[in-house]
């Protein structure tokens, strides 16, 4: 028992326990309601201790950016394909993430689910397993299964046990994701020729392999696979304007579903940019860097506004998601690493606070069997431990320094505002007023809900509030608080916030090196460009204040540089790495 | 002649398959019904025993050619087809039948089998596995009607009802006209080269490479209507305008067959027509496949869409497969030994893949029928399968996602396979715009999931007691599962077939087998070396 569990089964470990344990359930004469729900719980625990057995056993210092605990299962041989796990630090935190949520989510889904039980938590566990799978895949095709398999269960959950609406969100949600990914399968088969071609005719679907053979493409090649990657990873952000599935999924979807996607599945879509994008097509990576961050921009403020006319509790929280996954894509693509840091960070973030946010809603629904905001105000008097937690989320979801919105949020900004080289200031100050902007909707909301004059909607159902009395300023006692296990599967979730927010260290010393590596090749190709003197925008030409001091010596301050741009950028390429290094130790006390 | 009885010794499978139609025929004729009820048994032992037979040749050589694949292809699938047709609904008044004419009580009312059916799926299902050894063009002519003549019958006499009679007398007649063009295609590559033999037109090409630089436009003309002939028979456009109102007409097993058989032939035909100028394809011929390619998969996937009878969906999904599948033949060289590069392979895999998607499917909608015995083909009549047959509902779903080309489907390996290769050969448009169609196919296969599963029943209908349609539904879709785990033997046996098919000058090259698997493991190991 003990040699089946070494470091090297965890993962395959991780991912067959829920796939295999969720058909298992069909079989197994497991009917009542009761024991249906123990056995999930059970399952996502075991994984999640499986998870933490993989913590334990990876090396975090030193080899922090190779893959670790490698295996591989054979599977179709002729085409060079197999099942290959392992996971570097920015994975393994993901696949944290994802188990640390999944029982929280079966815990929270107790009472939601009224029927067909056994339904909902299989496609629950399958789901997991297919999340797992994309994060610890290294193989480009079993990456690929997993993110494309994560569509069924999410389309059965939505479709069979989501609102109103389910069937056409169902439908929109898996047509949208697939018509994408379709395009990211030729842009991994496109690559994959190209490692043939140039190897034998022996094809893999390594993602080194496949990384290696796309860096020698030239860049009109890279572009098209960074254009197809794109399609599939960009859609999943989503990035604006590819946007529009999200909030009709998310509001219809049932409150498991929504944490699942708002937690974990819209990572998938910038984990891929981050593992495929950016250290497959550098050129073309640097070369669309401004185009996608001006559509990350666009997206930040333009989902926040329409946030802010929001009724829909849900629906909010929705938009918000764009709006915050938005920051994370303009991380990633300042392609320095306190950006791409902060954009991990951010991905962990947001699946912490606005799957709790999301959880919080669930319960307000299960309630009140409404999300209007109109309907309801106050909930603080009458729902004080329901109003504690949803502050504390908001509040870290607006990035309330010593939360852990903050720390991404901040980064990212701060990425941004550095890569002058690449994004700059230009970005960064729009992207900044999105932070006001979230902060507004978030706590207009807040202040709508649990502050305020008592306002307790009228329930359709009946038997929790029979007598409609709106605007009372007397409690109602009918309403109920949460119970313990609302609680107990909050406070994880809140813990987690509040150390993320403060010790912030644990998690982002761990990701230098990975992101050192992945981001190394667009960093190459940014200092290519610089060396040879060729400005990526006219925002590069901004004045920074290193220069402006410069410049003021020269007795000429408002003259625009005579000098062409080679000596001062290469200047900024040599400040550059300290900087980073000093933000890392600034951000990580 | 020694030639000829050589050639007769590798027709065993196909002689026991014969054997086993004329033991369907004489036990049809029984007066007892428990002798009729053989009559499935009899039919899947002797496929079965026909697999047995080709593996076994196989086997002795050590390597799979095209003949042997997909004679046991078509007859693992035949042995399926056939426990489809164990039930065939039929409404116990023949009031829709256009003669009038009343069941006669004492032959084969109700469940139960009936001989004469049976045979004449058998005699399809040799036709297509002769086509496979076809090595001539009269041979792979009469091999063909072989295939067809049967299926004309059968779907206008299994199913008793107006729109039978309707879809069999288009098919025919669209059919002979098709049989006809390639007919004439035949005859002008006959007249180009002086032989039907396939070896004798080769070399005749080969000299007119030498001679001219490239073949004669007769021979071109020839082949394009050979190929055009045999779209009608795997209904790519523009022979495709029958496929839904026959499908739709036909009873639900016929459909199963019409769909699988035919085109598994045509299939064979055209690699065969394409391995007479040794896959260089004259750019004609290259381009007109392409426009075919690219015209099937958008109109098999956009009037797909349209459609409101699960059936007719199913048939446009089959107009839409083909044109996948010409996306293989077209990047389809057989010299090519690679394992993602020989898009013959793929397409033999893919065929294999769609035929157990395709008879899970079918054999699903062949198990329902309300209670008026009328066979379910509507949406309503699938709504909400999964609450009442929870088994049922999950093979559909299992068979439309292997059609979609899903992960944990074979479906999703066929895709890669024939994308693979294209992408190989440099179709690179012609993969986007495939992958593109099977996005759009996304919707229509969600729609029969999502009748399943999230509609609620509309209308009463029950599943067929008879055990045969049921199973052979659950084994192909647990074959669909399985191969996608473990396909990679299938896969190896498709590349061996497709190197070896129809072209002496690489079957020289990789006769030495010892020499491609040296190769090939060299290649294995120096990527294992690198890993």
């Amino acid at each position: 028992m003990l040699n089946l569990l070494n470091e090297n089964t965890l993962l395959p470990l991780m991912v067959f326990l829920p796939l295999l344990g969720g058909l298992a359930m069909l079989l197994l004469p497991i009917r009542g309601a009761g024991s249906v729900r123990a056995y999930a719980l059970l399952n996502t625990v075991l994984t999640f201790a499986a998870a933490l057995g993989a913590t334990a056993a990876f090396r975090w210092t030193g080899a922090g950016a190779t893959m670790q605990m490698s295996s591989r299962i054979t599977w179709i041989e002729p085409f060079g394909l197999s099942f290959s796990f392992g996971v570097d630090a920015i994975s393994l935190w993901l696949v944290l993430l994802t188990t640390f949520l999944m029982p929280l989510v079966v815990l929270g889904s107790f009472s939601a689910v009224k029927d067909r039980h056994r339904e909902f938590y299989v496609w629950l566990l399958v789901l997991e397993a297919a999340m797992i799978g994309t994060f610890v895949a290294t193989d480009v095709i079993f990456f690929y299964i997993c993110f494309e398999f994560t569509l069924i269960p999410l389309y059965f959950l939505i479709g069979v046990f989501g609102s109103t609406q389910r069937l056409k969100a169902a439908r929109v949600f898996f047509l949208y994701t697939f018509t994408g990914s379709m395009l990211t399968f030729t842009g991994v088969l496109y690559v994959a020729w190209w490692f043939a071609s140039g190897n034998d005719g022996v094809w893999s679907f390594l993602i080194p392999d496949l990384v290696d053979a796309a860096q020698q493409m030239d860049p009109s090649a890279q572009m098209c696979v960074l254009l197809a990657l794109l399609a599939g990873f960009a859609v999943k952000v989503p990035l604006f304007p590819l946007h529009t599935w999200l909030p009709l999924a998310h509001t219809e979807a049932p409150t498991a579903g929504s944490v699942i996607l708002a937690g974990v599945l819209l990572k998938l879509g910038t984990y891929g940019l981050l593992r495929f994008a950016l250290p497959m097509c550098p050129a073309a990576v640097v070369e669309a860097a401004p185009a996608i961050g001006v559509l990350a921009v666009i997206g930040i403020l333009y989902t926040a506004l329409i946030c802010w006319v929001q009724q829909d509790i849900k629906k909010l929280i929705a938009y918000s998601s764009v709006s915050h996954l938005g920051f994370c894509v303009l991380g990633m693509f300042s392609l320095n690493a306190l950006g791409v840091g902060g954009s991990v960070m951010y991905m962990i973030n947001h699946g912490l606070s606005t799957g709790a946010l999301f959880l919080c809603v669930g319960m307000i629904y299960e309630r009140f069997h409404t999300r209007q905001m109109k309907q309801m105000g106050g909930l603080a008097r009458v729902m004080p431990r329901w109003a504690f937690f949803m502050v504390f989320f908001c509040l870290s979801s607006v990035g309330l320094p010593g939360l852990n919105g903050f720390v991404g949020e901040f980064l990212t900004l701060l990425g941004t505002f550095q890569s002058q080289d690449v994004l700059g200031i230009g970005y960064a100050v729009p992207a900044g007023f999105g932070m006001i902007f979230a902060a507004i909707y978030l706590l207009y909301m807040v202040g709508r809900v649990v502050f305020g004059p008592v306002c307790i909607p009228r329930d359709p159902a009946g038997h929790e509030r029979p007598a409609p009395e709106s605007k009372s300023d007397l409690p109602a006692p009918q309403v109920k608080d949460l119970n313990l296990r609302e609680v107990a599967t909050l406070v994880p979730l809140a813990v987690a916030c509040l150390w993320l927010g403060l010790a912030p260290n644990t998690v982002l010393s761990t990701l230098k090196d990975p992101i050192e590596t992945l981001t190394a090749a667009p960093r190459r190709e940014v200092a290519k460009r610089n060396a040879n003197g060729i400005p990526l925008q006219t925002m590069t030409s901004r004045v920074r204040p290193t220069e402006v001091t410069s410049r003021a010596s020269t007795n000429d301050p408002t003259e625009q540089p005579p000098e062409p741009v080679y000596p001062f950028v290469s200047h900024r390429r040599a400040d550059n790495a300290p900087e980073i290094r000093d933000a890392f130790t600034l951000a990580n006390q | 002649m020694n030639a000829m009885i050589e050639k007769i010794g590798t027709l065993w499978p196909e002689l026991t398959v014969l054997f086993g139609a004329c033991v369907c025929l004489a036990l049809g004729l029984s007066q007892r019904a428990a002798s009729r009820r053989l009559i499935p048994w009899a039919a899947a032992l002797a496929l079965a025993t026909a697999v047995g037979i080709a593996w076994s040749a196989s086997s002795a050589t050590g390597s799979w050619s095209l003949a042997v694949f997909i004679k046991v292809a078509v007859a693992g699938i035949g042995v399926l087809l056939v426990m489809l047709f164990e039930h065939i609904p039929e409404p116990p008044d023949a009031a829709g039948a256009p003669g009038g004419g009343e069941p006669a009580p004492d032959s084969s009312a109700g469940t139960s089998p009936r001989g004469e059916f049976t045979a004449l799926l058998l005699f399809s299902l040799a036709g297509a596995m002769l086509c496979a050894g076809a090595e001539d063009l009269v041979w792979l002519f009469l091999a063909l009607e072989l295939t067809s003549l049967p299926t004309y019958v059968l779907v206008t006499a299994v199913r008793r009802h107006g729109d039978a009679a309707e879809a069999g007398v288009k098919y025919f007649f669209l059919g002979a006209l098709a049989t006809a063009t390639f007919l004439y295609g035949f005859a002008l590559i006959y007249g180009a080269t002086g032989s039907t033999a396939f070896d004798v037109i080769r070399a005749a090409v080969a000299d007119q490479r030498i001679e001219y630089g490239a073949a004669t436009p007769l021979m071109v003309t020839g082949m394009v209507l050979a190929v055009l002939g045999l779209c009608y028979k795997i209904a790519a456009v523009p022979m495709h305008f029958y496929a839904a109102d026959v499908y739709q007409g036909a009873a639900t097993p016929v459909t199963a067959v019409l769909a699988f058989v035919p085109k598994t032939a045509g299939f064979v035909g055209l690699i065969a027509i394409m391995g007479l100028v040794q896959w260089q394809l004259p750019d004609t011929l290259a381009w007109m496949l392409w426009i075919i390619a690219a015209a099937t998969m958008t109109v098999g996937n956009v009037l797909g869409l349209l459609q409101s009878n699960v059936k007719r969906v199913l048939a446009y999904s089959s107009i839409a497969h083909s044109g996948y599948m010409i996306v293989g033949l077209l990047a389809g060289v057989t010299a090519d030994p690679s394992p993602l590069g020989n898009g013959t392979a793929a397409v033999l895999f893919y065929l294999v893949i769609y035929g157990l998607a395709t008879v899970a499917a079918f054999g699903v909608l062949g198990c329902l029928s309300d209670s008026n015995g009328i066979e379910a083909q509507r949406f309503d009549d699938i709504a909400g399968l999964a609450k009442r047959q929870p088994v049922l509902a999950a093979i559909l779903l299992i068979a439309v996602l292997s059609l979609l080309g899903f992960p944990l489907t074979a479906g999703f390996l066929g895709k890669i396979y024939i994308f693979g290769s294209a992408v190989k050969h440099q179709y690179i448009w012609l993969v986007v715009i495939a992958v593109l169609n099977s996005a759009v196919s996304a919707v229509y296969y969600l729609r029969i999931a999502g009748a399943c599963y999230f509609a609620d029943p509309a209308r009463p209908v029950h599943a067929a007691r008879t055990p045969g349609p049921r199973f052979a539904a659950a084994a192909a879709a647990a074959a669909a599962v399985a191969l996608f785990v473990a396909g990679g033997t299938m896969i190896d046996a498709a590349r061996q077939a497709a190197v070896q098919v129809n072209n002496p000058e690489i079957a020289d090259v990789a006769e030495d087998r010892g020499e491609m698997e040296r190769l090939s493991a060299g290649d294995w190991e120096s990527k294992r070396a690198r890993e």
